[in-house]
C-alpha cells in the first residue's frame, strides 16, 4: 500500500543520509580520496543547476533567449562578485521576472 | 572558543539566506500534493518522513501517475543517493560523535545544510561543537519545510505559478557553489558534470543525479593525477 511506500521511501532515504557518517572512519579515507571528496559539492549542486535551467518542465532544451539563462547568468555575475548569498538569489529572480514580465 | 549554542546559531545563521527558496518550494510542494489528489496527511507524511525535496515531488507524480509502488520508492532512493556523498565528506567531521548522535544528525542532512555546514567545517577543522552548526543549518531547514509544507496543502497555490518561483531552486544552489568559480580544476568539473546531467536527464529513474557526480568525481581524478 501507498502507506507502506512513504515508509519504506523514507526508512531508504534516512539510510543514504546515515550510512556514510557511520561507517566511514577516518583512516579509510586516504589523502586523494580526501582530495577527491573536496570537489563533491561541485559534482552534485551543478547536476541540479544544470538541467534546471537549459531545460524546461519537458526536459527539452531550452532556447538561448530564455529567461531561466538570463537570470542564472545574472546570478552568477552578481554572486561572484558580492559573493553574498541573498544577493545572488534576488537578483537572479528579479532579472528572471524582469525578462518574463517587462519584455 | 565558541560555545555549542553559539556554533548552533552561526549555522541558523548560515543557512538562513537559502530558506528565501527553501520557503516557496515547500509551499509549492504542498500545493502540488493536493492537486494531484493525496490527503493533507499523506501529502505531509512525505515531508516528515522522506524529508528530501524535489524526491517527494518525484513520488507523489509517480504514484499518482499510476506507477508501481516500487518505481516510486527506487526513484526516491536515486535521487537521494547523493547523501552518501555528502555523508562521505562529513563523516570525517562527525567521526568523534556518539553513534545516538551520529544517528540524530543524519536525519537533518539535506543539500543546503550539507553545503553551510561543510564550508563552516573547512574554516574552522578542530572545534570540538562543530556538530552544533550542522544541528542548527539542519533543524531551522527542517522546521521551514514543515511549516511550507502545511501552509502549502492548506493555502494551496498561493504562489502564482507565472512566477516560476521553481527557478529558486537552482538559483540557491548557484549562490553555494559560486565562490568555488574561483578555482579553474572546479570549473571544469562543474561544467562536465552539469553537461553529463543534462545529458543525462531523461535516464530512467532520475539516475542522472548521481551518474552526473560520479562522472563530475572521476573528471576530478583525471586532473589530480596531472597536478603531480
Amino acid at each position: 500500500m501507498t502507506w507502506t511506500s512513504i515508509f519504506i521511501a523514507g526508512i531508504l532515504t534516512y539510510f543514504t543520509r546515515m550510512s556514510m557518517v557511520t561507517l566511514i572512519r577516518k583512516e579509510m579515507i586516504s589523502d586523494n580520496l580526501r582530495k577527491i571528496l573536496n570537489y563533491v559539492p561541485s559534482v552534485v549542486f551543478p547536476s541540479i543547476i544544470f538541467p534546471g535551467v537549459l531545460l524546461d518542465d519537458f526536459g527539452t532544451l531550452v532556447t538561448i533567449s530564455d529567461p531561466k539563462i538570463f537570470g542564472a547568468i545574472t546570478a552568477l555575475v552578481i554572486g561572484f562578485f558580492t559573493r553574498n548569498v541573498i544577493l545572488t538569489i534576488v537578483s537572479g529572480l528579479s532579472s528572471y521576472w524582469i525578462v518574463i514580465f517587462v519584455f | 572558543m565558541r560555545s555549542k549554542y553559539e556554533i548552533f546559531k552561526i549555522g541558523i545563521k548560515d543557512v538562513a539566506p537559502h530558506l528565501l527558496s527553501v520557503f516557496p518550494f515547500g509551499i509549492i510542494f504542498g500545493a502540488i500534493g493536493i492537486e494531484l489528489g493525496f490527503s493533507p496527511l499523506f501529502t505531509y507524511a512525505t515531508s516528515l518522513i522522506i524529508f528530501g525535496g524535489a524526491s517527494q515531488i518525484v513520488f507523489l507524480q509517480l504514484l499518482s501517475g499510476g506507477a508501481s509502488s516500487l518505481i516510486a520508492i527506487a526513484s526516491v532512493g536515486v535521487i537521494n543517493s547523493r547523501h552518501f556523498l555528502y555523508g562521505a565528506v562529513l563523516s570525517e567531521y562527525l567521526q568523534k560523535l556518539s553513534l545516538i548522535k551520529k544517528l540524530f544528525i543524519s536525519y537533518f542532512i539535506v543539500d543546503q545544510g550539507f553545503a553551510v555546514s561543510n564550508q563552516y567545517f573547512k574554516k574552522n577543522p578542530t572545534g570540538e561543537f562543530n556538530h552544533y552548526h550542522l544541528i542548527g543549518s539542519g533543524i531551522i531547514l527542517w522546521f521551514i519545510w514543515q511549516v511550507s509544507t502545511i501552509m502549502g496543502i492548506y493555502l494551496g497555490s498561493i504562489v502564482p505559478e507565472e512566477l516560476g518561483l521553481k527557478f529558486a531552486i537552482p538559483l540557491t544552489f548557484i549562490a553555494i557553489i559560486v565562490n568555488e568559480l574561483r578555482k579553474l580544476d572546479h570549473v571544469f568539473v562543474m561544467i562536465i558534470s552539469g553537461l553529463a546531467a543534462t545529458f543525462f536527464y531523461n535516464a530512467p529513474f532520475k539516475t542522472y543525479i548521481i551518474i552526473s557526480p560520479l562522472i563530475g568525481l572521476f573528471t576530478a581524478m583525471i586532473i589530480n593525477k596531472f597536478k603531480k
